[in-house]
């Protein structure tokens, strides 16, 4: 295996999407079966990446596999220097096991949809789309450089649009789409700032050179404060696309789309862009740049938690835990726990798309039916989704033996370090809080729709096991949510090759007085403790962590069983009623049931101010520019009118006047002008004696 | 017998001139206003030879009337022409009536 064979699988894996979609949207509407060629390109692509992460992981190590090509070359231009951009692939573990975690997702999404979208009237062009979504992200995972991954970025957030308004007759499904797509910009633009930022400062967009200048002490302005700054601009396009607060308002809405989307959009692809984006440049963070990170993903963390403990929708509380793991990513990205969140990052994507095609097949066997207070007792008619949902739910809740728990853990003890050797104890404290309401609110969806008592018998009696490729998606996803996949030594994830050997402690190039003390790497302890991502950054670090792992998996553990304690004394027991504590606390329980009013806060103040601006701004076009061009008008017309008369009285006067003089003068003439030889001779005659009269020479 | 002098010879020639003149002035037919033309050439001719004979002139006079007789034929041959033309296109060879290049 040659690198150049890795980089052409790469590019295949890469385009096969592509060339799915492009086949499926322009054929779908002639060939009624073209949807199993979408399917079998996407086996294709998983069978291709696969490949990579094999051969990759086995025989290439820690070498980084890159080609490119020069796609634009401008030369030498005024006021810009030289400009030239180019393209390339980027294979490290990183990439590699991102691209197979993207394909194995989207693959099972596939599957899954054949049987959930059957029937419905545009079945051919959905899997165009998801064909599309797919091959934008594995752009993303493959670019070696940030312009292309912007350009892909766009691209994910296009397809997101056109699949979560995949029902676009449904008024709040378009809303979604337009929604997603908006919210989505807001972040896109402060990413594009700092991409630009960062080629002003160094006139190239790859990583490397970047990632280089900046090592040699190279700054955006020659100062640690802009390099701040653009970090955290660049931070902000992952802010929006990873739906962190305060632009998480787009997700809960883009559960409009069609469940398996959900799950292809919120598990592995779109919103995990944002973290790998971060993953991807961690590097050039400074300490302040990584605190305010830190500091969203905890806030990112906390309140959609809070918010999906009360909402009824399974896809809604399914959402609000998405944005809630995705905040732990950020957050653990923030305190220095790299390895942690990426590895939250593959953990999540397995239970996360188990959860949400979980509940597609709910949906599916309810007839469309989402609240989960109408459903109950389902454990007895769908038994495989309700086991792999328990699984995923332990896994998420962080339940030993699952992958869940190593990752959360990882997390949990990386911001109980971190405030050890900071002060910062914020994060830990959010951190297992939000361990505990996740747990709760897991095992709440559980409880109410497939424990206790049908509510609705009607729909209850017609729910039935989805058929089997719809559930063997959920066997082999809850499959890949046990500890096994990852590490032998199920209570300690650092044992495992995936921790140990295929994600490497990350690359600092921040000057190192920007940097935490503790990230300023101890060549003497590296050199003595071989490179090994546990140990990432210095003795102290290592020594904070290994002191934190145990407690921290203890409390998490505590937090979880908290949790779900409390979940089934609600829920199963009914030891405690629900609606009283609902009644007792009714400021908290409508504060959460309307998601913190962030729609309604955004409502009255970001639409309502564009929308009081636009109506300001339509006023004085219609008023004053109207009224310039209007009075303009008014002037030029009356200027007009008076040269226009002029023109008919005065010129016209005298032209027509010399007219008639000259006709007048011609009746005249043309008397003499009789065309007779006759009468011309008599004139020539009588002007010969007149002029012999005249000079009179005889 | 008379003393015939220049005098003479010039009122026949004034004459001639006149009747020349008036036949090209009041003849509708254009073969009588050519004929008008032709005795309008022999006036002059008579003259010239008038003033060669009286004058001391040499044989000027008479040469130049030959060449009048013989650009009198031409002329008579090319305005018959002309005239016969005329006649096939407007059938009508009345001067008054030619009278289309006044327009």
């Amino acid at each position: 295996m040659t690198e150049s064979l890795m980089i052409n699988i790469a590019i295949a894996v890469l385009f096969l999407p592509l060339i799915g979609f492009v086949v499926t949207v322009f054929l779908g509407s002639k060939i009624k079966q073209i949807y199993f060629f979408e399917n079998i390109i996407m086996f294709l692509s998983l069978a291709g990446a696969i490949i990579l992460v094999f051969f990759k992981l086995s025989s290439f190590g820690d070498t980084t596999i890159s080609s490119e090509f020069v796609w634009i070359d401008l030369g030498n231009t005024p006021l810009m220097g030289d400009i030239k951009i180019t393209l390339g692939i980027m294979l490290d573990n990183i990439a590699v096991m991102m691209i197979v975690v993207v394909m194995l997702i989207s693959f099972l999404v596939h599957i899954f949809s054949i049987e959930y979208m059957r029937g419905d009237p545009r079945y051919n062009r959905y899997f165009a789309y998801l064909g599309l979504f797919t091959f934008s992200m594995s752009g993303i995972v493959f670019t070696h450089n940030i312009l292309m991954m912007y350009i892909f970025w766009e691209l994910v957030g296009l397809s997101s649009y056109l699949l979560i308004g995949f029902w676009f007759e449904k008024k709040s499904a378009s809303d979604a789409a337009k929604k997603a797509f908006i919210v989505n910009r807001i972040g896109d633009v402060g990413m594009f700032i700092g991409i630009m930022m960062l080629y002003n400062a160094y006139h190239t967009f790859t990583f490397d050179e970047i990632f280089y200048q900046i090592s040699i002490g190279n700054l955006p302005f020659n100062s640690e404060f802009w390099l701040t700054v653009t970090g955290l601009l660049i931070f902000a396009g992952a802010i929006g696309k990873s739906a962190q607060v305060p632009l998480h308002v787009w997700l809960p809405d883009a559960m409009e789309g069609p469940t398996p989307v959900s799950a292809l959009i919120h598990a592995a692809t779109m919103v995990a862009a944002g973290v790998y984006l971060i993953v991807r440049i961690f590097g050039i963070f400074t300490a302040d740049a990584m605190l305010i990170i830190a500091l969203i993903g905890a806030l990112s963390a906390l309140i959609p938690a809070t918010i999906a403990l009360t909402q009824n929708d399974i896809k809604k509380v399914l959402a609000y835990s998405t944005i809630s793991q995705l905040g732990y990513m950020i957050m653990a990205l923030g305190v220095g726990a790299y390895t942690f969140a990426f590895f939250h990052l593959i953990t999540h994507a397995f239970f996360k798309a188990c959860l949400f095609l979980g509940s597609g097949s709910v949906i599916h066997g309810m007839r469309n039916e989402q609240d989960i207070q109408k459903m109950g007792g389902l454990r007895k008619k769908m038994p495989l989704t309700y086991y792999t949902f328990l699984i995923a739910s332990l896994a998420i809740s962080g339940i030993p033996l699952t992958s869940g728990f190593l990752s959360k853990d990882g997390i949990l003890a990386g911001t109980f370090a971190f405030a050890n050797l900071t002060g910062h104890w914020l994060f830990p404290i959010v951190g297992f809080f939000v361990a505990m309401l996740t747990a709760f609110y897991m095992f709440r969806v559980i409880i109410l729709t497939f424990h206790g008592e049908p509510k609705n018998r009607e729909k209850y009696e017609h729910a039935h096991e989805s058929k089997f490729v719809m559930v063997m998606p959920l066997v082999l996803l809850a499959g890949l949510s046990f500890f096994f996949w990852y590490t032998p030594n199920p209570v300690n994830p650092n044992d495992g090759w995936v921790l140990s050997e295929w994600i490497k402690a990350p690359e600092l190039y921040t000057p190192e007085s920007t940097r935490y003390d503790f990230m300023i790497p101890d060549e003497e302890y590296i050199s003595h403790i071989g490179t090994s991502s546990e140990m990432m950054y210095s003795e102290k670090y290592a020594e904070a962590l290994h002191a934190a792992h145990y407690p921290a998996m203890i409390l998490s553990l505590l937090m979880a069983g908290l949790g779900i304690l409390t979940a089934f004394l609600f829920y199963q027991w009914k030891k405690i009623s629900v609606d009283k504590l609902a009644e007792r606390f009714k400021t908290l329980y409508n504060w959460s049931l309307n998601k913190w009013h962030f729609d309604e806060l955004y409502d009255a103040t970001v639409v309502a101010g564009t929308v009081g601006f636009s109506r300001f701004v339509g006023t004085f076009d219609l008023k004053v520019i109207d009224g310039i061009v209007n009075g303009v008008a008014t002037v030029t017309r009356g200027f007009s009118s008076f040269i226009g008369k002029f023109d008919n009285i005065v010129v016209d006067g005298l032209v027509n006047f010399m007219a008639y003089l000259i006709g007048f003068i011609g009746l005249i003439f043309r008397r003499f002008q009789t065309g007779k030889v006759q009468t011309y001779l008599i004139f020539v005659l009588m002007s010969i004696v007149f002029l012999l009269f005249l000079f009179n020479s005889f | 017998m008379l003393n015939v002098g220049l005098t003479h010879f010039l009122v026949i020639s004034v004459t001639l001139f006149s009747f020349g003149m008036y036949g090209v002035i009041t003849r509708k037919n254009a073969v009588m206003v050519l004929m008008g033309i032709e005795l309008i050439l022999n006036s002059a001719n008579i003259n010239f030879i008038a003033f060669a004979k009286f004058g001391n002139y040499g044989l000027q006079g008479q040469i130049i009337a030959l060449f009048v007789i013989v650009l009198a034929a031409a002329e008579a041959a090319i305005a018959l022409a002309i005239v016969i033309n005329i006649y096939k296109t407007i059938t009508n060879i009345n001067v008054d009536e030619i009278d289309s290049l006044r327009d």
